[in-house]
């Protein structure tokens, strides 16, 4: 059970970050640890004790293994994940060019 | 909205998201007791199907790899965001080539003697993980990661990224191309053979081999190259407006 709390806490104060955020660089750092705690959930569901990684190179075929596509999903989304941080803090860096400021707060109206 | 009513809004959706997320997982099957089934068959049969020793991969690039061709090209599409969103702007000035075109600071002899000493391990580890993708864990992803991280060394250590008087964009566009469109061309190959996107087509090869696996190591080395180049792209960019900046 430990596990899944820790993803809903991760989750929960990700989105706390988000909210409360005062700079968007930050704010995109918070986004990257909501993201995380997809990561703890899927993994979790697939992990099981006394089990080897999804792996048979070393060991005879049929030994019980946790579950690879769990892992198969974990693993793509995080390189994604990465990828898509870097679009989100251009975006930041846009918005700082083009306001000279970094605060959600300080963009009240949408400019064209 | 002010700070007091926001928190006030997301404490209500917090509660509320919070309970449901409690209430879905006491549902799920207790921690360390995943009960399948999918897991296990692929477990079973990756091997004898695959030839591939690493099941993650070969459930990655094979079972579901219609789907990591899509994930593929959302990171496409990111870089091609970071690349327009951090276009020159008509207002900025062009960065000097040559001499100029080095970060604005000098980092420690301490930082750069470490970064250059990762370097090469850095490239070969970057290669064994990808060579090896439907082995050992790891494979074109992760591989990609690592080999784009490399450059990063080069820039930590102060120097040039790349040949001072040439652009690298034109190379590094064309392999991050070459990489998603390489993918795409291998199912296609498996479509027009057999009917069916990203069908295997090529000898399975001896298991623990490291061409075993049929078309997966293809696979691991076009999504390596568009993973590594891709994050080049990326850092290259983010580099060129550190270079802006600090000429102001």
């Amino acid at each position: 059970m430990l596990p899944y709390l820790l993803a809903a806490w991760l989750f929960l104060v990700g989105l706390y970050g988000v909210t409360t955020s005062r700079n968007f660089i930050h704010l995109v750092m918070c986004l990257s640890v909501v993201q995380s705690s997809t990561y703890v959930l899927i993994l979790a569901l697939g992990y099981r004790v006394n089990a080897t990684a999804p792996i048979s190179k070393d060991v005879p075929l049929g030994t019980r293994a946790v579950d690879p596509v769990a892992q198969s999903l974990v693993l793509t989304d995080i390189v994604v994940g990465v990828v898509v941080t870097a679009l989100l803090l251009s975006l930041a860096l846009q918005i700082h060019k083009r306001t000279g400021t970094l605060r959600p707060d300080d963009l009240h109206v949408m400019e064209g | 909205m002010t700070r007091r009513t926001r928190l006030i809004v997301f404490a209500v959706g917090a509660i509320g998201v919070g309970a449901a997320l409690i209430w879905g997982t006491a549902g799920a099957p207790p921690f360390g007791h995943y009960r399948g089934p999918y897991g296990d068959v692929f477990n079973r049969r990756a091997v004898p199907e695959r030839h591939a020793t690493n099941v993650i991969n070969a459930i990655t690039f094979d079972y579901r790899g219609i789907d990591t061709v899509g994930e593929e090209f959302i990171l496409f599409a990111a870089v091609m965001g970071v690349t327009v969103l951090l276009r020159r702007q008509r207002d900025e000035a062009t960065p000097r080539r040559g001499d100029g075109d080095r970060p604005p600071w000098r980092p420690s002899d301490a930082v750069r003697i470490a970064a250059l000493t990762l370097l090469a391990p850095a490239v070969l580890l970057g290669l064994y993980i990808v060579a090896h993708g439907t082995l050992t864990p790891g494979g074109g992803f992760q591989g990609g990661m690592i080999l784009g991280a490399a450059p990063l060394l080069v820039f930590l250590a102060g120097r040039t990224l790349l040949h001072p008087r040439r652009d690298p964009m034109g190379p590094l566009e064309f392999g991050e191309g070459l990489g998603a469109g390489g993918f795409v061309a291998i199912g296609m190959v498996g479509l027009i053979a057999t009917g069916a996107f990203l069908e295997n087509v090529w000898p399975l090869g001896r298991i623990g081999s490291i061409f075993s696996g049929g078309m997966l190591p293809f696979i691991n080395v076009a999504v390596g190259l568009e993973v590594g180049a891709g994050l080049v792209i990326a850092l290259y960019e983010f580099r060129e407006q550190t270079l802006l900046r600090g000429r102001g």
